[in-house]
């Protein structure tokens, strides 16, 4: 049990990255290829997150608990999560944005039939 | 005890992830990213982050979804508009 | 490329990419390892200037110049989905039509409205002191605010958000946090360093120095850009229809 939880969350990380990528390579619909980037995006999270855990630590915020009695996880690579979260649903939208033009543009969703039209 | 439910949390977000990415049709695809948000934000949480699962709560159960669903909407719309005009 | 090679080809490349990422885990320091230098110089860092989130110090002290890249990629996003998405030239705006609203739903909504806005103000207010801060009260005040699309409806939204002025805002927020920055150089430290302004009382909304106006420009401009993010969605959801020239 503890053998395996040592590498298991950046196992389930690296899982949830090849799953994403699976789906962007086999999407036939664009909005749904925008889906599977942001479950891209999600790996990097519990990676993240993960490495920065430590067993028994809490979370490094000193409004409740006094400095220096309890052991904290890493509050670095939270910092780094927390702003990617918030740009990254930005960018979500933005590439949204490039659907919706490319759906007035050409018509169609399938990115198959887009490299089609092109030729 | 905290092992066990980071290992519930985890294999929980692995089969939400898997479950976003099988299902096809982005407006249902939407309510599983949602799902997902919620796992992620209790995962976060378990991890001793509670920022990131703040932040995870209101962007990956809310936002992302709900960018979705408004362009899958407009899609739908525009499809109907064009076959009524025919 | 045929769709069966192109399998073929994501099959070879995810077995490639799965060996050496699972390689790279099994060599990773383990899970819940105790050995965290960063972390535990980023704490020290943070109690010496007397902010009690050690979160909010590493994003708006000790690597504020990283947040203000974040909030440039933010802003850029924002001003490309907003030209992606006008009105263009063969499009008009239809008025949409008054919407019923089932009874209980619009009664819970407006109910809520107020305490997700104040929910959402208290999250940014206390990012230095709890977990919060600019990033995820301004989402949360931003998403609290579309509440009223389904209590009410879409014209009832339109009343409420000036998005004139959210824009501005937008533009504004992302400024001060510049000026911000400027002013330590001004004073003859560096950009973004944060020894202008006494650390203030640890654990009170006032410690930190610079922390909490950083975080409060964040929390204006991230509530601004989803408002005008959302706002340009909604139009094309719901108002902007093509004309049928072709």
């Amino acid at each position: 049990m503890s053998a395996l939880m040592q590498v298991l969350p950046y196992l389930i990380a690296a899982y949830v990255f090849l799953t994403g990528c699976y789906g962007l390579a086999t999407s036939r619909n664009l909005i749904h290829a925008v889906g599977c980037l942001s479950v891209c995006q999600v790996s990097t999270y519990i990676l993240l997150l993960a490495v920065g855990y430590r067993s028994g630590g809490t979370a490094p915020v000193f409004s409740d608990i006094k400095p220096g009695t309890r052991p904290l996880v890493d509050p670095v690579v939270q910092a780094l999560t927390l702003t990617d979260i918030v740009v990254g649903a930005t960018v979500t939208a933005l590439l949204l944005a490039l659907v919706l033009q490319i759906v007035k543009r050409h018509g169609t969703l399938d990115p198959d039939e887009l490299r089609e039209l092109r030729g | 005890m905290s092992d066990a439910l980071i290992l519930v949390a985890l294999l929980l977000v692995a089969a939400t992830a898997t479950a976003a990415v099988a299902q096809r049709d982005p407006a249902r695809q939407a309510l599983v990213l949602s799902v997902l948000g919620v796992f992620l934000a209790v995962l976060f949480t378990v991890l001793q982050a509670p920022d990131v699962g703040l932040s995870q709560l209101a962007v990956g159960a809310a936002l992302t979804p709900l960018l979705i669903m408004l362009s899958v909407r407009k899609i739908r719309r525009r499809r109907r508009d064009r076959d009524g005009a025919r | 490329m045929s769709r069966r090679l192109r399998l073929w080809l994501l099959a070879v490349g995810g077995a490639g990419l799965a060996a050496v990422l699972a390689a790279a885990c099994l060599e990773l320091p383990g899970f819940g390892g105790r050995s965290h230098p960063y972390g535990t110089r980023a704490v020290r860092a943070s109690l010496a200037r007397h902010t009690a989130n050690t979160i909010a110090s590493v994003n708006f002290d000790q690597r504020a110049y990283d947040t203000l890249g974040e909030m440039s990629i933010l802003f850029a996003a924002v001003l490309g989905c907003v030209v992606l998405l006008r009105q263009a030239r063969d499009e008009h705006r239809e008025r949409p039509r008054p919407a019923q609203v089932a009874r209980p739903v619009r009664r819970y909504a407006l109910l809520v409205v107020p305490a997700a806005l104040v929910c959402g103000l208290y999250i940014v207010a206390h990012g230095q002191l709890s977990p919060g801060g600019g990033f995820q009260g301004g989402v949360v005040a931003a998403t609290a605010l579309h509440l009223l699309y389904l209590g009410a409806d879409y014209r009832a939204l339109e009343r409420v958000r000036p998005l004139g002025a959210f824009e501005a805002t937008d533009a504004l927020s992302v400024c001060a946090y510049l000026v911000l920055g400027l002013a330590g150089v001004l004073a003859g430290t560096a950009f973004l360093a944060n020894t202008l302004l006494p650390y203030g009382t640890f654990n009170t909304l006032s410690s930190g120095g610079f922390v909490p106006l950083l975080n409060a420009a964040v929390g204006m401009e991230v509530a601004s850009a989803v408002v005008v993010l959302l706002a340009n969605f909604l139009d094309q959801a719901v108002e902007i229809v093509e004309e049928e020239a072709g």
